[in-house]
């Protein structure tokens, strides 16, 4: 561990001995692992092994109990979610959660990187730079042709892809996103890849998925947890070949 | 503030002001009871629960003066009957309100709020027309009268001492009814996965009408109880419903412990208090406490730590 | 000239609303009412202040305070301390005990003018303080209880709380603060008696002027990106955290506006009335004003003004003919407007007068055609593409909340 700690500074992203309790149930237990940048971690588990919660601490929305989250050698347990959010995490959640009443255009706007403070936003103005932006976002999430639609009239899929680029407009390092496919259909499941694919060019992504197929898709390395804890890490193959993960997770 | 006064004294003063508490507390408890079960259940604050209280009053002091008038000689009991009364008034008036209103604004909790003090106004005012603004009082049994002489500086009336014996039997009952029937293992069920209930054959719909009936309900045997030791006007149900408030929340929601933990630390403060300040600075300072004691800690003093 | 983008503003239709209630109240109400009648409205007006706080603060950002009236009181109380202290000239008070102090001091024994007191001999102190008392106290309410994530009914039931706790110490300390009756017996502001018919239609018309700077700086916010930030936070709070957002400063930035709108409001309300008690900033004036802002449409700063004109105007007549009445009017008004439209009158004037307008203003290629333009032609200058969001009235859909 101690070795692991000196070294700390080269990894993008490294969560060491993170623990949560709830009411004395460790949802999280002494967990650790490391993100190189530009890689694609996946991590998948059964039920209830604490992915969610994983995420939920990185980004600052539940409190580790102990523990550290070192971002680009930043502490991130003790700062705020914005401030989380401003040093370069985006996270997407499970169920997409996109401003229904505003268009997709002003969907984005709202995650533009600017004009964060109450009046900083009172000052933004929508300049040609913000447009553009936006633009080419949108071209990248297949949203380009919907930018004046209300966020309630797409599809399911489709407001996942936003929720993505309401991500990729704040130009984070680090994505998180939680379940990307969930209630996807084939045919969109393979333009979010297609999507993942261009995204890790420049970022690093962290997912929660359960579909394996999707998982050896796109996946660098793959995080197995289960009870809160690492119960296997590694390549796709690896993993899928480790006993104790075909024991509690993949099945026979 | 103690200055002038000789242990003994004080300690008896404690004593008695700790009693007066302890009738300030019935009154919490029965009112913050019903409060709290509904507040647990829907998430919605009951604007109008002060009034359901006073319709209780009025229903006692209208049973007590037909028993004065038909069945005097049975008038040692007509409490009991008075609170069946009150309680079956107030949890139908309260299944209605249910129906007609509160089931269409679930997931509006401060609609709710705004529609259910709509209701209390409304329902101030009925009381106005129907009994008029000045306030009626009923007569106590004969048995209920006179006091128990615990020192020679300390007496304990009897009426306090039985309302405070309903409050702790009802807070008993709720206890059993929602931790230890089935019926209670349904509406916790419904409080903590809706759907989840549904799926599993819970009728929703009707836990809550029942919950929000049986909270009106036990604000009905409330204002019963509130008869016992003061009298009831148009608007004395108003009179209550911040403090009952503050002990809900104080108590931290969905916790039955808490609330009556809450009621006691409330009244004992407010009671004590008053015997040294005058009245409003007492209850400034005991509102004040609370709140600040809410901003520092809003989940309340008994709230699980949950998973969210 | 012409093309001044101000002259345009008031050629389309949101600017021809605004025009409309200006026209009501600068020149139509004044020619048909009386001094005493428009002076009523002077004090229906200062609600409305109240009503456009809530509008930003309850209607877009879903804030609920049932304590408005704390804010609205203060900011009165700073204006009557004021105007109570230039009544009280010693020689205005020389049968007193004290002369020189207010008279309900002196009734209760109070020999020297309290240290708070004091700053209020000062004009300038205080029109800060109608504004900044207010504010502080929004503030101090807001940075604890944002900061911890208290919302919804929590909110509103410890906000009614501290009204509740005001309206007590301040009924309870009637040596420094003039008890239920108030502040009563205002006469001058500066050496002008503001109880002659011309000093009230003037404060009329001051007031007037006030409510449309208040309307203009709600609309700014609403227009811009803040704006829409607050309408999001009341929807998808967390997606807005996580945005890189801090959700409390905008949540203590909202309370605080709606705090300083109503502090200004209950100033005026002292100086039209000529005098300020603790009945109008208690839990049922602090209810009342909530319904002002539901009635006109809790989405709408426009209809928050019709609103509290409307309440206020309806509550004078019934106590007027029939004040038994009054309650149970006021009760259907919270459960129809709750149960029935939530969008308040600006809701209807959406569903049912704009379609009117539509058929009528068909041939103004300004108005409709834009609209259509906008839908079919994405392609736009980031210029135009700014003044898009701005549907007069947002619709509220209660199955979101």
């Amino acid at each position: 561990m101690k070795a692991a700690k000196s070294k700390s500074k080269d990894f993008l992203l490294a969560v060491e001995g993170l623990t949560v309790s709830f009411d004395g149930f460790k949802a999280v237990d002494d967990l650790s692992f490391y993100l190189d940048p530009n890689e694609i971690r996946v991590i998948i588990g059964p039920n209830g092994a604490g992915k969610t919660t994983v995420l939920d601490l990185i980004c600052g929305k539940t409190r580790a109990t102990s523990g550290s989250i070192r971002f680009q050698g930043r502490e991130l347990t003790k700062m705020k979610e914005h401030q989380i959010v401003h040093s370069g995490v985006g996270r997407k959640f499970q169920t997409p959660s996109v401003f229904e009443d505003l268009t997709v255009f002003e969907n984005l706007e709202v995650s533009y990187p600017q004009g964060h403070s109450v009046m900083g936003a009172l000052a933004f103005k929508r300049d040609l730079a913000v447009v553009e932006e936006i633009e080419s976002v949108a071209r990248t999430i297949f949203l380009e042709d919907m930018l004046e639609q209300p966020a309630s009239l797409l599809s399911h899929g489709q407001k996942q892809w936003l929720e993505i680029g309401m991500l990729l407009i704040q130009k984070p390092k680090l994505i998180m996103l939680d379940e990307p496919v969930a209630g996807m259909s084939v045919v969109e499941r393979k333009k979010t890849a297609e999507l993942l694919k261009v995204i890790t060019r420049e970022h690093t992504v962290l997912v929660i998925e359960h579909d394996m197929q999707f998982v050896g898709d796109i996946a660098d390395r793959v995080t197995v947890m289960h009870q809160g804890k690492v119960l296997s890490e590694g390549s796709i193959e690896h993993v899928k070949s480790d006993p104790k993960v075909i024991e509690v997770y993949l099945g026979h | 503030m103690f200055d002038g006064y000789t242990t003994s004294e004080l300690m008896s003063i404690f004593a008695m002001q700790g009693f007066a508490g302890l009738s300030l507390f019935s009154v919490f408890v029965l009112m913050a009871l019903g409060l709290a079960i509904i507040f647990g259940q829907m998430g919605v604050i009951n604007m109008a629960h002060g009034e359901f209280m006073i319709l209780g009053a009025y229903t006692t002091y209208l049973t007590s003066s037909a028993f004065q008038s038909y069945l005097p000689g049975l008038f040692g009991g007509y409490f009991f009957v008075a609170m069946l009364f009150a309680f079956l008034v107030c949890a139908a008036l309260g299944a209605f309100v249910e129906w007609a209103m509160v089931r269409h604004l679930y997931r509006r909790p401060l609609d709710t709020l705004l529609a259910t003090w709509g209701l209390s106004l409304i329902l101030q005012q009925a009381y106005r027309t129907i009994f008029g603004a000045r306030e009626v009082g009923v007569t106590l049994p004969d048995w209920m009268m006179g006091s128990i002489q615990v020192t020679d500086m300390v007496d304990l009336p009897i009426n306090g001492l039985f309302v405070m014996i309903i409050a702790l039997s009802i807070a008993i009952a709720v206890y059993f009814l929602m931790y230890r029937s089935g019926w209670g293992k349904k509406v916790r069920a419904v409080v903590q996965n809706r759907p989840m209930a549904e799926a599993v054959g819970i009728n929703s719909a009707g836990v809550d009408r029942a919950t929000f009936a049986l909270g009106c309900g036990i604000a009905g045997i409330a204002g019963a109880a509130f008869t016992m030791i003061g009298s009831t006007g148009p608007s004395s149900g108003q009179a209550y419903i911040v403090d009952t408030f503050l002990v809900v929340v104080f108590g931290g929601a969905q916790s039955l412990i808490g609330t009556i933990v809450s009621a006691f630390g409330i009244s004992q403060a407010q009671s004590t208090l008053e015997f040294f300040l005058s009245g409003s600075m007492a209850k400034v300072l005991t509102l004040l406490v609370v709140v600040g004691i809410l901003m520092l800690r809003p989940e309340g003093l008994m709230a699980l730590k949950i998973r969210r | 000239m012409k093309d001044s983008p101000v002259v345009k503003w008031f050629a389309s239709r949101e600017g021809l609303y605004y025009l409309a209630l200006a026209l009501l109240l600068v020149v139509v109400l004044p020619v048909m009412l009386d001094a005493f009648r428009l002076n009523m409205v002077g004090k229906y007006l200062t609600y409305a202040f109240v009503a456009i706080g809530l509008v930003m603060c309850w209607g877009k950002a879903g804030i609920l305070s049932l304590g408005q009236g704390v804010f609205f009181g203060l900011g009165g109380y700073c204006m009557a301390m004021y105007l109570k202290l230039e009544a009280s000239t010693p020689e205005a008070t020389a049968i007193q005990s004290t002369p020189g102090i207010p008279d309900f001091m002196d009734w209760n024994q109070i020999t020297a003018l309290p240290w708070f007191w004091e700053p209020f001999n000062s004009f300038a102190f205080t029109l800060i303080a109608v504004i900044g008392v207010p504010v502080l106290l929004a503030l101090i309410i807001g940075v604890a209880m944002f900061t911890r994530r208290v919302g919804g009914v929590y909110f509103a039931i410890i906000t009614q709380a501290i009204a509740a706790i005001l309206t007590i110490l301040i009924i309870g300390q009637q040596g420094y603060t003039g008890g239920i009756n108030g502040i009563t017996d205002l006469r001058t502001l500066m050496g002008w008696d503001i109880r002659t018919d011309e000093a009230k239609t003037a404060l009329y018309f001051v007031t007037v002027a006030l409510l449309f700077v208040c309307l203009f700086a709600a609309r700014l916010i609403q227009k811009r990106k803040l704006g829409r930030i607050l309408v999001a936070m009341n929807t998808q709070e967390n997606r807005v955290r996580f945005s890189g957002y801090d959700v409390a400063a905008f949540k203590i930035f909202v309370f605080c506006l709606a705090a300083a709108f109503a502090g200004i409001g209950g100033a005026l309300f002292t100086l039209s009335v000529g005098f300020m008690s603790p009945s109008f900033i208690g839990i049922v004036a602090s209810i009342e004003m909530v319904i002002f802002c539901a009635l006109g449409g809790r989405l709408s700063i426009l209809g928050a003004v019709y609103g509290a004109l409307l309440v206020n105007a309806a509550k004078s007549g019934f106590s007027e003919s029939f004040p038994e009445l009054w309650p149970f009017a006021m009760g259907a008004l919270f459960i129809g407007v709750v149960l029935a439209f939530p969008n308040g009158l600006a809701g209807l004037y959406q569903t049912y007068v704009m379609p009117l307008e539509e058929r009528l203003f068909r041939r103004k290629p300004k108005t409709d055609g834009s609209q259509k333009a906008k839908a079919t032609a994405p392609a736009q200058t980031p210029g135009e593409r700014g003044k898009e969001y701005d549907p007069l009235i947002d619709q509220y859909s209660p199955e979101k909340s």
